[in-house]
């Protein structure tokens, strides 16, 4: 599957952030985005991911494609790293959770609950449910956030394999995974201040 | 959509879940009621209906801002709206799970709660009947509710306020059901408006949360 965004404006709270956004993603590529705190990564991949719509532009190709990671890992605190897997692979309707386990190395701490492990513990978990949606397309936000060096390897190992197989990924991170990516610095396509015009717009 | 409910009803159950919050607070009003408007075994009987019902009601209110305040915060509404579940989906499978643990128990703790208040012998039936086929109704408004104030902070208050005027329909007929079940009247009409009202807002107010869940998700 490729995903071909084009022409891509978006906004975030009615004002918009980016624009003139156009990629091609090709299986087993993947892309790294770039760009200053708040310039709209976040949005530019929630927007890919479907979360929101764009004010122009067109996305193709992802449709029913695509696992998001958002900053937050979707955990819950009470149930075991088994049963958090467990879900989401039920959810996408995958079978075994065991080489998302391995994969992050938290085959160890599967009985425990996620409200106990640590911050990068969690942020793995979060990371190994991308290898249970069995979906193509990887649309990730930060997800390097917290890891130490050896998790960071663990991940850039997942996502090299999952490019090997033919998937895809989109990134958004600043920290250099080793991967032969595309780099797509998103500063310059910072939206131009729009003049009060359309003020119920925020409503819609 | 099974592994979501299942995921739902476990952390429920779960310490921290909030599974009986509803239930404790629905025993707590019922058993204060005979202290605060005094012994008289027959004011008791005739207020019984309608102290059960608010009770109910109340409850059911109490635990709404739960249910799904908390998949927003820690990230898994998200993440869920981008599973292949429809959102319709999952918002009538919390609605299933918010019933199955807060309605539910409710129903089936109605007619102990009863004898507490002297509940005439026929209305036991009609209370127990009536609840069974109105709680599912306030679970799936609640919903609707929830929907409509996920991501705001405190956003109980505002949606006690959205969803009162909601539940007023099937609080007036729910409670007539019950109040003529135990004074031995005919409880047809109540009944089928009050099963025809929670039939309509199940089959309806999926799409409606859904839809202002999305707008809310964005």
């Amino acid at each position: 599957m490729t995903l071909n965004v084009s022409d891509l404006r978006i906004a975030r709270g009615g004002l918009p952030v980016l624009e003139g956004i156009s990629f091609v993603l090709k299986p087993g590529a993947a892309l790294i985005l770039r760009g200053p705190n708040g310039i709209g990564k976040t949005t530019l991949l929630r927007c890919i991911a479907g979360l929101q719509p764009a004010l122009s532009g067109q996305i193709t190709g992802g449709e029913e494609q695509i696992a998001y990671a958002a900053h937050s890992d979707g955990l819950k605190p009470a149930l075991t790293v088994t049963e958090n897997l467990r879900f989401w692979a039920d959810v996408f309707g995958t079978r075994s959770i065991k080489h998302a386990l391995e994969a992050f190395d938290l085959t160890t701490l599967r009985d425990r609950p996620a409200g106990a492990l640590s911050a990068g513990q969690k942020r793995r978990l979060g990371l190994s449910r991308m290898l249970v949606t069995g979906r193509a397309i990887w649309v990730m936000d930060e997800p390097t956030v917290s890891l130490d060096q050896s998790s960071v390897a663990l991940f850039a190992a997942a996502v090299r394999a999952h490019l090997g197989a033919g998937g895809s990924a989109l990134i958004a991170t600043h920290i250099d995974l080793g991967l032969e990516a595309e780099i797509l610095d998103v500063g310059p396509y910072k939206a131009a201040p729009l003049a009060f015009d359309d003020f119920d717009g925020g409503f819609l | 959509m099974i592994a979501l409910l299942l995921r739902d009803l476990r952390l429920a159950v779960r310490a921290g879940g909030g599974f009986g919050l509803g239930l404790a607070f629905f025993l707590i009003v019922t058993v204060m009621v005979p202290f605060s408007v005094g012994p008289e075994s027959e004011l008791l009987a005739r207020i019984a209906p309608g102290v059960l019902w608010l009770g109910a009601l109340l409850s059911c209110l109490l635990s709404l801002d739960r249910l799904l305040a908390l998949d927003w915060e820690d990230g898994s509404l998200d993440l869920l709206a981008t599973a292949p579940l429809p959102l319709e989906a999952v918002v009538s499978i919390k609605a299933l799970a918010h019933w199955i643990t807060t309605g539910l128990p409710l129903v089936l703790a109605a007619p102990v709660l009863g004898i507490l208040l002297n509940l005439p012998l026929e209305g036991f039936r009609w209370v127990v009947i009536s609840l069974f086929l109105g709680t599912p109704a306030l679970s799936v408004i609640g919903t609707f509710g929830a929907a409509l104030t996920v991501g705001l902070k405190r956003g109980g208050l505002l949606l006690s306020l959205l969803v009162m005027p909601l539940y007023v329909p099937t609080l007036i007929f729910g409670a007539e059901v019950a109040r003529r079940g135990a004074m031995g009247m005919g409880v047809e009409t109540p009944v089928l408006m009050l099963a025809g009202i929670s039939a309509a807002v199940i089959a309806l107010m999926p799409f409606a949360s859904a839809a202002v869940l999305r707008i809310n998700l964005r």
